[in-house]
């Protein structure tokens, strides 16, 4: 028996007296055991992926875009791992909990990304692209400045998002498996880098395909389970959620979550647009062999992601109703215990026992890492096909020795991650997440629509406005009311409003269009000519590189 | 230009399907802003609407089966454009790159 083989029988054959053990009365260990059997599992399987990946990974294009051999269906699912994290689960069923209503704004808010994503960049982008959106506005502006601000952006972006994923999985492992914060984060790089120096795109892909089938499953066994309960009626649910919580018929109505017009309106149009330019899905467009494959993974995803999102509307709900007044799950304060986080993880033992909140917990678990790890690749092109390969060597790097870079950036990604979980570890790290959105709404989505849409931008436009969306989004978040006020202490904000997005978005569109007018240079009048060969070639797909070609 | 894309833009077809896809596009992307904006707007100006029970007797307000209903719209109206794009566009492009490619260029 070759080794690896032989590895898999001797790991697998620990988990069984694991899981028997498991049935012994001590309540504590038995979460844990069968907890951690079933995420071995989850790991054994996603090794064996890498494994096979990996032997499948030769060329740059088989790492960054999976050799473009995803089918749609398995392309939707990836896409809908990278945007479903466990913060989605326990994070929108914890605000519901809490607050009711409010909750559910983050369940629809931020979906509205994904139809816009589709009329308006699917399209465009799959026949424009190869590897990273940098490609698309490389077509026809200069590539140095442009790759160097979308690649700087992309890494902001990844890093900011990392930081949440990897502080929110430290503190949900521990809660979960009993395991150690440091210890927690340490599992978490090692299998990232593990996944994605080895397999790339094809094990990130896989890995994330398993995770969203796991998720989804858990999350209708919860939801079904719980309108079970309930003789199969939403609106029974309803009712007794509004008569366990101290608010009652408030918890069906808006809250105090958006009161000022200006934050809601600021808040939707970040979440809109920056989920619609987010670089770690819209490189997946790229992972498909053609248009329409990828358009159709875009469908499935957004079925997927709405059918998850529908389900919250039952989850939260059900974690009042079935959480809140149960002694088990209370402490002597008569306080859920392990906070509002932890609403989703005890209503799934409330509906499947404990065997089934092991399951979810290994669910969480495995899901924090594929979203690492997707994280992880988009982070690992920004730096070798944008800054490595088309910067510093001009184009002119080998197959190779881009691959190799590729390997060496997942590495040191996924080992920054790991010094970043744990130097942010006991922050308030919730507001990170506006972070990412923010670049991505202010960044992203401003320069890929403009060079897209209108014939006008140049370079130097959209490299200044670019540079200007990044900059204030990054001095207006510090000096608003989260970071000056809370963190720093000061009380207010120098800058009033949690979300600036709609103020560095409209800062960025005007820029570009402001400077790009002004811009008379000889290059940018040929920037300006290109806009027709570029057009054709959008629309068409005409000299459009098939990733799988290569 | 490139020789093969100005043979393509010359051909009124291309012309007639980007208006198409276009038109298409973004009357979709209306009815999704409009679904989206109105269930923001009414959030942040008129809570006291989405407190209204869908119908007397129930516990489910309007609030939630709005929200429920962008979602079920989002994912209709994506639907709408892949089904149209992957039947009937993809086979108007493959026609007009198939004419682009037939004559030699010069």
């Amino acid at each position: 028996m070759p080794l690896n083989a032989r590895l898999l029988v001797l790991l697998a054959g620990t988990i069984l007296p694991l899981a028997t053990f498991a049935q012994a009365p001590a309540p504590k260990r038995e979460l844990n055991t069968i907890a951690i059997g079933m995420f071995v599992v989850f790991v054994l399987i996603s090794l064996g992926i890498t494994f096979w990946a990996a032997r499948r990974t030769r060329s740059t294009s088989d790492f960054l875009a999976a050799g473009g051999r995803i089918s749609g269906f398995q392309n939707g699912l990836a896409i809908t791992g990278d945007w479903v994290s466990s913060a989605a689960l326990m994070g929108i069923a914890a605000l519901i909990y809490s607050t009711g209503f409010d909750g559910l704004i983050y369940s629809v808010v931020p979906f509205g990304a994904w139809p816009l994503m589709m009329f308006l960049m699917a399209d465009r982008l799959r026949n424009l692209g190869k590897y990273t959106i940098a490609d698309i506005v490389s077509v026809r502006f200069a590539r140095i400045p442009m790759r160097t601000l979308i690649s700087l952006s992309s890494l902001v972006f990844v890093v900011g998002y990392l930081i949440v994923q990897m502080v929110g999985a430290g503190t949900l492992i521990s809660n979960l498996f009993g395991i150690d914060y440091t210890a927690a984060q340490v599992i978490i790089g090692i299998l990232i880098v593990l996944y994605v120096a080895f397999g790339g795109m094809i094990a990130t892909t896989y890995v994330q395909l398993v995770k969203a089938v796991l998720l989804l499953s858990g999350a209708s066994f919860i939801c079904f389970a719980a309108l079970f309960h309930f003789d199969w009626s939403v609106d029974s649910l309803y009712a007794g959620a509004i008569s366990n919580h101290p608010q009652g018929i408030r918890i069906m109505q808006p809250g105090g979550l958006l009161t000022d017009p200006v934050s809601a309106f600021s808040c939707g149009l970040m979440l809109l647009l920056g989920g619609a330019a987010m670089p770690h899905v819209l490189m997946r467009f790229f992972t498909v062999p053609d248009a329409r494959q990828a358009r159709l993974s875009v469908f499935y995803a957004a079925s997927f992601i709405g059918y998850f999102y529908l389900l919250t509307f039952v989850i939260g709900y059900a974690a009042i109703a079935m959480v809140m007044k149960d002694p088990r799950f209370l402490d002597a304060n008569g306080l859920i215990t392990g906070g509002p986080n932890m609403a989703a993880i005890h209503l799934s033992e409330a509906v499947g026992g404990s065997f089934f909140l092991g399951f979810i917990s290994a669910v969480a678990f495995a899901t924090i890492v594929a979203v690492v790890a997707g994280l992880t690749i988009a982070g690992a092109s920004a730096i070798s096909h944008d800054l490595y390969a088309n910067i510093f060597r001009h184009g002119k790097a080998t197959d190779d020795q881009v691959v190799k870079v590729s390997r060496i950036s997942a590495v040191c990604l996924g080992a920054f991650g790991v010094v970043l979980g744990i130097a942010f570890k006991d922050q308030n790290i919730a507001y990170m997440i506006t972070i990412p959105f923010t670049v991505s709404s202010s960044v992203f989505f401003p320069i890929l629509f403009l060079s897209m849409y209108w014939r006008g931008l140049t370079t130097r436009g959209a490299v200044t406005g670019g540079a200007v969306g990044l900059g204030l989004g990054v001095i207006l978040l510090f000096l608003g009311p989260t970071i000056w006020g809370e963190i720093l202490g000061h009380g207010e904000g120098i800058f009033p409003y949690k979300y600036p997005a709609l103020f560095t978005i409209i800062a960025s569109f005007l820029t570009m269009i402001v400077v790009s007018k002004l811009d008379d240079s000889p290059r940018a009048k040929r920037e300006r000519a290109e806009f027709d060969d570029q057009f054709v070639r959008s629309q068409t797909g005409v000299g459009a590189e098939a990733p799988a070609q290569h | 230009m490139d020789a093969l894309h100005a043979r393509i833009s010359r051909n009124p077809a291309f012309h007639a399907l980007q208006a198409r896809r276009s038109r298409l596009a973004w009357t979709l992307c209306a009815g999704v802003l409009a679904a989206y904006y109105g269930f923001i707007l009414m959030i942040a100006y008129a809570p006291d609407i989405f407190q209204k029970p869908l119908h007397t007797g129930t516990s489910i307000t309007l609030g939630v089966a709005w929200g429920a209903a962008v979602v079920v719209i989002s994912v209709g109206l994506t639907g709408v454009y892949v089904w149209r794009a992957n039947r009937e566009f993809d086979h108007l492009n493959a026609r007009i790159l198939e004419e682009a490619h037939r004559e030699p260029l010069a």
